[in-house]
């Protein structure tokens, strides 16, 4: 693996603590990368505000998905209803509106959430079954008690040589270069 | 207004109080004109001060729940209008003694309290068990003796909290706040059923208390965020009450909207798809004349605070707050209007200035008696330890 002709997918560096980690992530946001990110065991606060990162657009695309199943619930309904079988029930008006409320908003409320799930899903690149990050010796901490940040090839900033000094100028161990 | 940074006391406590009597007072004088009059004019007053009187008994009665909610679920975004709310909910003694002109007015009221009506009437008269005069009075002094137990037990721990903190008043908190909020669900649903409902004796909803709930509590988050507004704007609730506690305030009214149009909703609903007379009569009785333009109103009201209160950055907005807030408040009382006054103007709307001077009236004395019990004592509860924590809360 460490034939210097493979591709190099970009390079992870261990930091002692949350803090530690957050004023890096800090660092390495003002040094102008972009394609980087953070891995913790658990959710750290104030970690958006350090990456600067942008609210997800899932709220906008959910309600944009919860008007649209509306509209069709709505629809649905008047259609069978009222014009490929128009059937009167109880006496009431073909078009009774009121009784397309229920359905309309229990549908609505079943399409934003599975909306949620799978768009959230495409939004996070998941189902991924591999990533370049697992070839790291410790990457497999970040799920108990490791705090790490990986900066990929992809970033213009990104030099091998370069970015590893940086990230050891900022506090990081274990420095690892990942292939893949 | 001015306060006192380390004590959290205000040392100037302003013109407020006074103002507010003065109003109060000469609302509830220029309301009593009715009292001399024929018994039109007696009537309209007293359908005036009940609607009045529920608008402001439901601010109350939310203020209750919010803060039986905040014991039971130990929130702590909540505690730095802790002491502003608990300040609302212990005008329970206030209103219990402005109830008593309702009591004069039950027969102007109430048709269910005429023994001749109900001779003549086989469903009154099946009703008579509940619906009788003696029998209203002693729930009326029952909801009060409970309202007035919570309210003044949770205030009492909670000032006393001030001088120190001790778990034991944590504890004693929580044990009022389990069982009294089952106590306050009955007591506010029979005392809607008593109080409104039984303005036509002849209808029912079991949905009807929630209905009420949900507008009270609409009613306070509305009235909690233009109350901590102005404070803040006067300078008293400067850098205590943030845009991080109004966002929170404005997602609780976004829920409570939901709610309310949701239960507003069903009782409409269960109503038109059954279709049996004795029900759908109230919805028809608010469909005559101009009242179908209040029912209209009431119909679509939900879906300006629903649209305004969904995105992040209109509920971190002070002008969007304040416009939604006031907004539910109107249209609160609106909501009041159009349960009270159907049953007496019948074939539509007529408002009558005894709707303003009631509503100021028992307004202003509402606010004179907040106002003595706020500037009294700290604006924040000082003995809570997760004051600062609740102070300094981010999202």
């Amino acid at each position: 693996m460490s034939d210097d002709s493979k591709k190099i997918h970009g390079v992870i560096a261990e930091f002692a603590n949350p803090g530690a980690l957050l004023g890096a992530a800090e660092k390495v946001r003002e040094a102008g990368y972009s394609k980087y990110d953070c891995h913790s065991p658990f959710p750290i606060h104030g970690m958006d505000a350090a990456m600067k990162l942008p609210r997800s657009p899932l709220a906008l695309i959910i309600a944009l998905v919860a008007f649209a199943a509306l509209g069709a619930i709505l629809f649905l309904q008047y259609w069978t209803n009222a014009v490929d079988y128009p059937f009167v029930i109880s006496g009431k008006p073909l078009v009774s509106y009121q009784a397309y409320a229920p359905v309309g908003f229990a549908f609505t409320v079943l399409a934003a959430g599975i909306g949620t799930f799978v768009i959230m899903l495409i939004l996070n690149g998941l189902p991924r079954l591999h990533n370049p990050l697992f070839f790291s010796e410790g990457i497999s901490k970040a799920t108990d008690d490791g705090f790490f940040i990986s900066i990929e090839h992809k970033d213009g900033k990104f030099d091998k040589n370069k970015t590893r000094n940086f990230l050891e100028s900022i506090g990081g161990n274990n420095i690892e270069l990942l292939q893949g | 207004m001015e306060i006192n940074e380390k004590t959290y006391r205000l040392t100037d406590s302003g013109r407020f109080g006074k103002v507010a009597l003065i109003i109060g007072l000469a609302g509830l004088i220029l309301t009593s004109i009715g009292f001399f009059g024929d018994e039109e004019l007696r009537k309209q007053m007293y359908f005036s001060y009940l609607t009045s009187f529920f608008y402001w008994l439901t601010i109350v009665l939310g203020a209750m729940f919010f803060i039986l909610l905040h014991h039971l679920t130990n929130a702590t975004w909540s505690v730095v209008i802790r002491r502003l709310v608990e300040c609302i909910m212990v005008t329970i003694p206030l209103m219990a003694v402005l109830f008593i002109p309702i009591l004069f007015g039950m027969h102007d009221l109430y048709h269910w309290t005429h023994e001749d009506i109900v001779a003549s009437d086989a469903i009154l008269q099946g009703k008579s068990a509940y619906l009788n005069v003696t029998f209203f009075n002693i729930r009326a002094v029952f909801y009060f003796v409970i309202w007035g137990y919570i309210a003044g037990k949770l205030y009492k721990t909670s000032l006393n909290q001030d001088l120190g903190f001790q778990e034991s008043q944590v504890v004693t908190m929580r044990r009022v706040s389990a069982p009294g909020m089952i106590l306050f669900a009955l007591t506010l649903s029979f005392a809607s059923y008593d109080w409104l409902m039984s303005l036509n004796p002849h209808w029912f909803s079991t949905i009807f208390g929630v209905y009420i709930f949900a507008g009270s509590t609409l009613a306070i988050l509305a009235f909690v965020t233009v109350l901590s507004m102005y404070l803040s704007d006067k300078g008293v609730f400067k850098n205590i009450v943030t845009i991080e506690h109004f966002h929170d305030l404005g997602r609780l009214k976004l829920t409570f909207t939901i709610f309310w149009a949701y239960i507003a909703f069903s009782q409409y609903f269960l109503i038109w798809y059954a279709n049996i007379p004795e029900e759908s009569i109230w919805f028809l009785d608010r469909w005559v004349g101009s009242w179908k333009i209040v029912s209209v109103f009431i119909a679509f009201a939900f879906t300006i605070p629903f649209l305004t209160m969904m995105f992040r950055a209109s509920k971190r907005s002070h002008l969007v707050l304040v416009v939604t807030s006031v907004y539910l408040l109107i249209f609160h009382w609106v909501d009041m209007y159009w349960l009270v006054s159907p049953n007496l103007h019948e074939s539509g709307v007529v408002l009558s200035w005894f709707d303003l001077t009631a509503f100021l009236g028992i307004g202003g004395l509402f606010f004179w008696f907040f106002w003595r019990k706020f500037s009294a004592n700290a604006i924040v509860p000082v003995g809570e330890p997760r004051l600062q924590e609740s102070i300094n809360i981010v999202h």
